[in-house]
């Protein structure tokens, strides 16, 4: 970047983008929504966004990402989604309830799915006004806006997104697949808030996916709030295949109550920055996470992974595994921190971060870290960046694989170790196809689009 | 079918083959002895075409093509097969993927239409049962955990697999038991035909006793010190690889 063009201050113009438009955005918004404005406010005013001098943020120079002339909506879209044509853009269609999103806002369709009773699955903001009592319980009660600016940033504008609701002992029938779609006719910045409530011994899966319509740059800051109460699992998957011109910041919180389970599987296809933040807390004995992430990019991609695994609690476990392959001028980073609280004994966390450079110009930074304060605990961490196996590459070949099939074949089987964890045999397979037009350059390049 | 005349090889600058001259015909077992470091991998790379070789002499002609220059996948899809001395653990690719690639990449280049499920099933049961591999390794990724004979054993099934016209195996009783050797030696003898032929190199001569060749060469330095029948395999397992040195030394 220039320096000696003049920064604007990116912090005021939010805020003045807020002032200017608080009475629209708060009369289209339930009161639970609002009631937690003001304090994001200030911590906002306060924080600011994040800069290089933030550990967390050193190499995703995040306040680059988020310059730009963006347009911005306070009410739903008026745009006609036709589900039929973009199913054609590799939006994996499955044997799943579907519900969308269009730029953030909840997108109803008539196809609504037959939940078992008592489910919830609707828009956020409906839920803050339907339901205020299991809202207010803890809508924003994990995402600590004191703490990151860019948190702040989401819970200020937070107009709506999906709410899910499991009730004790509830599952649901079939995965859920909530596509996030992007479509306008200008450059545009979208803020979505999910939050999920999976009660006492529930089952949830569900898969994300993340898409543009248009060629336009999306500049999205999204945050999901998960929590599972006891013995409650919820399966994760997410597929960020939006354009190369979109920026992405997701935030997942998760909150874990006693011998509950909660496994995410992040897939990184597109978009021109993503960055991924976890936050897990384990608060109850017997709660095992898995955080699972695969990226593949190339171009001038930058894909960020920052990981916070707090064990709170004795007798929890933790597994993280991210992989990533990066090629031409791409850039990555995974920073990942276990951290154990004196009390947390028996603590089981492992962390571990492969890469593969494909060329001599892409990047990794890697910090796995673990900060232990127990003495009784089981952790361990490691990263590694390397190119491709030559010994493995040549072992291949002699037995008349082409060396581009060969590299194929290693990549594949290096990606697998994360998809094959995944749930769905459905999504599985559908994700696998996805991995593979994406390492054979099949996938659209998404510079122009999803058509 | 294979020929080799003067080669020079070397590798990081360092010459390691000095002039090697070797004639294999269809239908011949050929045995390349000799101790450590007188060149025998280095020979079996050269062949395969792995690209830290650099031929500085001569010229190396399979069924009458040079493959100076030539990738190690045409040298396969050609009919070459190597046998690895230290066959390589591929973790996620699994054995019968792997196989099913490698045989419809040649079959491609045959011009054939890739292989129906059932039928590669049907072959490839048919040629674990040669080679007696355990139905368990197929669907295990390659070579990822298998022990010493398992991996040596799964070359073999490989070649049996990809049915090559020249064999060559590098050190393959190296690390093996009596019977994991009887198992190898009996899957090379099953696959010998009057079409093909195979070339061993080892440093031991016990596999021999198992696998007969029509010819044994002696490598010594980067050079083939000596070539006879198989009556010489036995002479240096009586006499060691001393007297290697003194004549070894007059000829340089």
């Amino acid at each position: 970047m220039d320096q000696s063009v003049p920064q604007t201050d990116l912090k005021q113009e939010i805020l003045t983008l807020f002032e200017r438009n608080a009475g629209e955005l708060e009369s289209l918004s339930g009161g639970p929504l609002n009631r937690f404005r003001p304090a994001a406010y200030d911590d906002f005013n306060r924080l600011g966004i994040p800069t290089a001098k933030n550990e967390a943020y050193k190499y995703t120079p995040i306040e680059n990402y988020l310059r730009g002339e963006y347009d911005i909506e306070f009410k739903a879209n008026p745009f006609r989604i036709n589900l039929k044509e973009i199913f054609r853009c590799d939006i994996p269609e499955l044997d799943t309830d579907v519900v969308l999103t269009l730029n953030g806002f909840y997108y109803p369709t008539d196809q609504t799915p037959a939940l078992p009773e008592g489910i919830i699955i609707c828009s956020l903001n409906e839920a803050s006004v339907r339901y205020p009592d299991i809202f207010s319980e803890h809508y924003s009660k994990y995402a600590d806006t004191s703490a990151d600016g860019l948190i702040a940033m989401n819970t200020l504008f937070a107009q709506d997104g999906v709410f899910i609701y499991l009730p004790p002992g509830k599952e649901f029938t079939r995965p859920l697949q909530v596509i996030n779609l992007s479509h306008s006719l200008n450059n545009l910045r979208i803020t979505r808030r999910n939050l999920i409530i999976a009660s006492r011994d529930s089952r949830a899966n569900i898969v994300f996916c993340d898409h543009t319509l248009c060629n336009q740059g999306y500049l999205t800051n999204s945050l999901t709030e998960v929590v599972l109460g006891e013995n409650a699992h919820v399966d994760l998957a997410r597929i960020q295949n939006e354009n190369n011109l979109s920026s992405h910041i997701d935030n997942l919180f998760v909150h874990q109550l006693r011998n509950s389970d909660f496994k995410s599987h992040t897939i990184t296809l597109h978009a021109g920055m993503s960055r991924n933040n976890f936050f897990v807390s384990l608060n109850e004995p017997g709660a095992n996470c898995n955080l699972n992430g695969l990226f593949l990019c190339d171009q001038k991609q930058h894909v960020a992974n920052f990981v916070l695994m707090n064990h709170k609690s004795p007798h929890c476990t933790s597994n993280q595994l991210f992989k990533g392959i990066l090629d031409e001028e791409s850039t990555g980073t995974f920073n990942g921190k276990i951290h154990v609280w004196k009390d947390a004994q028996k603590t089981q966390a492992y962390q571990r971060n492969n890469n593969i450079l494909l060329s001599t110009t892409a990047r990794m930074n890697s910090k796995p870290h673990l900060e232990i304060y127990a003495d009784d605990v089981k952790c361990s961490h490691g990263a590694t960046t390397g190119q491709i196996d030559n010994d493995a590459l040549f072992y291949l070949r002699t037995r008349g694989i082409s060396e581009k099939e060969a590299k194929h074949l290693l990549m594949y089987a290096f990606a697998n170790e994360i998809v094959s964890e995944i749930f769905v045999d459905v999504l599985k397979t559908r994700i696998i196809h996805l991995v593979e037009k994406r390492l054979r350059r099949e996938l659209m390049r998404c510079n122009y689009g999803c058509r | 079918m294979l020929q080799i005349n003067n080669l020079h090889v070397s590798i990081d600058d360092k010459e390691i083959l000095k002039g090697i001259d070797l004639d294999v015909r269809a239908g011949e077992v050929h045995a390349i002895m000799g101790p450590n470091g007188s060149g025998k991998s280095t020979l079996a790379s050269a062949i395969a075409g792995r690209d830290i070789i650099n031929i500085t002499h001569g010229e190396i002609l399979f069924r009458g093509e040079n493959l100076t220059g030539m990738s190690p996948e045409e040298r396969a899809r050609k009919g070459l097969f190597l046998g690895f001395q230290y066959p390589v653990e591929i973790p996620g690719v699994s054995l019968v993927n792997f196989m099913k690639t490698a045989i419809n990449e040649q079959r491609k280049f045959r011009g054939q239409e890739p292989i129906t499920a059932s039928e590669f099933l049907k072959f490839m049961n048919e040629k674990k049962k040669l080679v007696g591999m355990h139905t368990n390794l197929a669907n295990r990724s390659v070579n990822e955990g298998f022990s010493g004979g398992e991996k040596k054993k799964n070359e073999i099934f490989q070649m049996a697999m990809l049915e090559p016209l020249l064999a060559i195996l590098d050190e393959t009783d190296s690390g093996l038991d009596i019977d994991a050797m009887k198992i190898v030696a009996g899957g090379v003898n099953k696959l010998r035909s009057p079409e093909n032929a195979t070339i061993i190199i080892t440093h031991y001569q016990r596999l021999l006793d198992y696998i007969v060749p029509d010819f044994v060469h002696v490598l010594y330095k980067g050079k083939i010190v000596r070539s006879s029948g198989k009556e010489l395999a036995l002479e240096l397992e009586e006499k060691g690889y001393d007297w290697l040195k003194e004549t070894g030394e007059e000829i340089n």
